[in-house]
């Protein structure tokens, strides 16, 4: 590394001091910090509960902890990581942090908006810690009626409110997210200039606007039933159970591809810079994220094949879920064509963009038999189901979100972490996860049903392997948290352009200056141009 | 079936597991093709490319619109297919055939509960012959559960205030797993049972001992105690609709609608009685909403279906299904009043 390398004398993180300087900020870097921070609190507390329940399942006999501790377990593991990690992940914080500058503009179009976001974020959270405080839940993070409404003697009101709240977060964030992309892009950004992460936030911001609202109000009627008594989702008032199933996953299938959409923006970003060459067909990218959030909210009851409806219903769920296969497929294809003749370099970011590549390629393949109807039968409720989605939604939006962290961590805060060590944790990461999710594909089709707290013996062996794989992907996970704050401090200075990228995130200083950029940028090219000198051509005007 | 120990594959037990199986099959062959097509193309170009000088650049290629086509098409097809097998295993899994033998089953926190025809009620265990379409008409007292066979690779939901069903056709001799697949609380892995597949001659012998009188009876004697049958008299001039070979059958609704007489419109009859009331009737029948256990409505839906001899489905030996033992059954609680 260039040892003249210095890190700007003003910077956003230096510009203000104080702990009112950063609860008070209106700086989408800031912010992006807060949510960093946050988001990363929740995943550790996530985290924790999945060791629980490892270490749970090691046994058959249901000896570690009690059912109903168990019970409570999965359930905050489920909403925690879900609602609380999952969701704001990287929109939150590299969406938040990026697309402003990736558009050349100096903030989101809603400053304060952005702060309200954050801190709906936060009450809500407090909801579902304060829950856990109280004795935890133990609906399953799916809630499903009446159970959760009737039956369930747990703290279901508080983290029902939780999740409504903050639902509002989510739709501010995409409303803002949606406005700064048509509103604030710099002179000559054009929409077929953008970078495709600007595109998977413009696709998932969709969803959140549209969908979320759909949440709120399905957690509300459960708040309703289940506080004062009147009669919605419980047959005992003259409810419909079923119908709480068709509200909740009206929202709760489109929120997968708010887990894995931007992480897929990540990807686009990750594999074009490291091979240093424009992503093939860029417009077919591009509008398969929008495709995947279309088509997204029509095959919601792909998780109901089983729950009574209609023999001709389930067909046509089965059918609609076939199309959102497809923009999904086309995506991966488009990647490893990129790749060709390309100049690869594997620093730490592409080992993830490739551990992301397996992971989601087994993901979106196994979410095959799930759509199947012949074979979902059989697979639906079991261990296999909770092997895919941890694929798509861990394998891929996690992957993404580490990747891309790796990506930008220089950019967000000027140095580089060790190489040595993060390339163990990406390989770490790697390996422990498909040896912790990949016996479950197995042991869901020898039949073991999700959410056992005991089980018989012979599913123990695979239970085992995954257990063991769990701790190796539970250090991969905890080594960055070592090496980035290290890096805080002892880091190598980066640099602005420390992979040499394309993009006009790598234009400004590392860490950038409050305002982004002293001038407007004006964009003359196509994204994802590498010329052996500069990146990419940006007139200063 | 297991490799090195280590169990990969369930056992087949039914008609339809072999027909599951195969589509599996053939999807794990698709997703392994493409999860290794795509493994060895990265793979590769990552050899092949891998940046050789710092400022090296890859190679300007904006895309291919032939190829896009082909890796959108291709898949297309090959999805469809799966599409439409899948559908049809699953039409085959989900219409149980006409002479289908049935049971009634009935889960609660956390338990199953099983009701056969003949009379044999069994908790958490189940015993079926081999070689015969079963047909499991499910219900839920209380929250959402899933009866689930791994062996015989069905399941279906368990929905309070509503009937669902499967079939299988057992095909070999043992025992295996229930499992209740719906999270349902506390005990939810606790709520395990299993099912053993008899030989014709076996389950015979199992059938003839310890019966209490058939299903069909217990209803016959809920009926009588209830003092249904005060109204619902056989001539047809009680105050209430005679009962009597109505089942499966239309039947005119006061505000000139028509409804067929199946499970659900019984069930909704009782518990519900002024929802859907027979033309030239008064509204008269008091609701059993909250006074019938689940158990309690079965037998009577099945003492129903005996007054209508033609539509009795396939029952089992020659146990009468007509209600001519009214007495309930000695020994026992009252039938349909244990709640």
């Amino acid at each position: 590394m260039d040892a003249t390398r210095k890190i700007p004398s003003l910077h956003y993180l230096n510009n203000g001091h104080g702990l009112a300087s950063w609860l008070l900020t209106k700086d989408h870097k800031r912010i992006a910090v807060l949510y960093l921070i946050t988001v990363s609190i929740f995943f550790f507390l996530g985290g924790l509960m999945a060791v629980g329940i490892r270490l749970e399942l090691t046994t058959p006999e249901g000896d570690f902890v009690t059912a109903d501790t168990y019970n409570k377990m999965f359930t905050l593991h489920g909403v925690i990581m879900v609602f609380f990690f999952l969701i704001p992940s990287i929109p939150a914080v590299l969406g938040n942090f990026l697309i402003p500058i990736m558009i050349g503009a100096k903030d989101l179009a809603f400053p304060k908006i952005n702060l309200l976001s954050y801190y709906i974020y936060a009450v809500g959270g407090i909801f579902v810690l304060s829950a856990i405080a109280m004795g935890g839940v133990d609906t399953g993070w799916t809630f499903y009626t009446p159970y959760s409404s009737a039956a369930s003697n747990t703290n279901v009101v508080p983290t029902a409110l939780g999740i409504f709240i903050t639902g509002f977060s989510s739709i501010l964030t995409g409303l803002n997210f949606i406005v700064t992309i048509h509103r604030m892009r710099a002179p000559g950004m054009t929409w077929f200039r953008l970078p495709l992460f600007i595109w998977a936030h413009y696709a998932v911001s969709l969803i959140q606007v549209l969908g979320t609202p759909v949440i709120a109000i399905t957690v509300l009627m459960l708040f309703v039933e289940r506080a004062f008594g009147f009669g919605i989702f419980d047959p005992a008032r003259g409810g419909d159970p079923v119908l709480f199933q068709h509200l909740f996953w009206f929202y709760s299938h489109p929120a997968v591809y708010i887990m894995i959409l931007p992480a897929l923006g990540v990807m686009s970003e990750l594999i074009a810079n490291f091979s240093r060459k424009k992503i093939f067909g860029y417009s077919f990218v591009a509008f398969s994220s929008l495709a995947i959030a279309v088509f997204g909210f029509i095959v919601w009851a792909h998780h109901m094949f089983v729950s009574g409806i209609s023999v001709y219903a389930a067909m046509v769920f089965s059918f609609l879920s076939f199309s959102v296969a497809i923009p999904s497929a086309v995506k991966v294809f488009n990647w490893t064509a990129t790749l060709y003749k390309g100049s690869i370099s594997f620093d730490t970011p592409m080992l993830y963009a490739y551990g992301f590549l397996g992971l989601f390629a087994i993901g979106g393949l196994t979410g095959l038999f799930l759509a199947t109807l012949g074979t979902d039968i059989h697979l639906h409720d079991t261990y296999f189901v909770v092997a895919h989605f941890h694929y798509i939604m861990v394998g891929g939006a996690i992957m993404g979100y580490l990747g891309g962290l790796h990506f930008w961590w220089p950019k967000m805060f000027g140095r580089m972490y060790s190489e040595f060590f993060s390339r163990i944790s990406a390989i770490l990461v790697f390996v422990g996860f498909n040896l912790t999710f990949f016996p479950q594909f197995v042991v869901g089709y020898i039949g073991m049903p999700r959410r056992y707290h005991a089980y018989p013996d012979e599913f123990q062996v695979l239970n085992v392997m995954s257990s063991a794989g769990a701790s190796v992907l539970g250090l991969g996970y905890l080594l960055p948290a070592f090496y980035f704050l290290y890096s805080l401090k002892k880091g190598e200075v980066a640099g602005p352009n420390p992979w040499g990228a394309s993009g006009l995130e790598w234009e400004v200083p590392s860490p950038p200056p409050t305002e982004n950029f002293a001038v407007t940028p004006r964009v003359t090219s196509e994204p994802y141009e590498f010329t052996p000198r500069v990146a990419r051509e940006v007139e200063l005007v | 079936m297991s490799l090195f120990g280590i169990p990969i594959f369930p056992e087949q037990a039914s008609s339809f597991a072999m027909d599951v199986d195969m589509l599996y099959f053939f999807i794990v062959a698709v997703s392994a093709f493409f999860s290794l097509l795509i493994a060895v193309l990265v793979i590769v170009f990552g050899i092949k490319f891998r940046r050789k000088r710092v400022n090296e650049v890859g190679a300007r290629i904006e895309g291919n619109l032939p190829m896009e086509l082909m890796w959108s098409v291709i898949p297309t097809v090959i999805a469809m297919v799966m599409f439409g097998w899948g559908a049809s295993v699953f039409y085959h899994l989900r219409r149980a055939p006409d002479e289908s033998m049935q049971i009634y089953a009935v889960g609660k926190q956390w338990m199953w509960k099983f009701q056969h025809l003949e009379g044999q009620r069994e908790i958490n265990e189940l015993h079926v012959p081999m070689g015969r379409p079963i047909k499991i008409t499910v219900t839920s007292e209380d929250v959402l559960h899933s009866l689930f066979f791994p062996a015989f690779r069905t399941k279906i939901d368990a929905i309070p205030g509503r009937y669902t069903e499967l079939w299988f056709e057992a095909t070999k001799p043992g025992t295996y797993h229930i499992f209740c697949a719906e999270y349902c609380g506390t005990n939810h892995s606790g709520m395990i049972g299993s099912v053993h597949v008899l030989e014709p001659a076996a389950y015979q012998s199992w059938l003839a001992g310890g019966s209490e009188g058939s299903l069909a009876d217990r209803g016959g004697a809920l009926f009588n105690q209830l003092a249904c049958n005060t109204c619902h008299l056989d001539t047809g001039q009680g105050r209430g609709p005679s009962l009597n070979n109505i089942w499966g059958k239309p039947v005119e609704l006061s505000d000139g609608s028509t409804v067929v007489v199946d499970e659900a419109y019984v069930r909704e009859s009782i518990l519900n009685s002024q929802a859907k009331v027979v033309r030239g009737f008064q509204p008269l029948m008091p609701t059993f909403q909250g006074l019938i256990s689940e158990e309690g409505l079965v037998s009577l839906i099945e003492y129903i279906r005996s007054l209508s001899p033609a539509s009795t489905p396939a029952a089992t030996g020659a146990q009468g299904a007509t209600g001519a033992q009214g007495a309930p059954p000695a020994g026992t609680t009252k039938p349909g009043m244990d709640r």
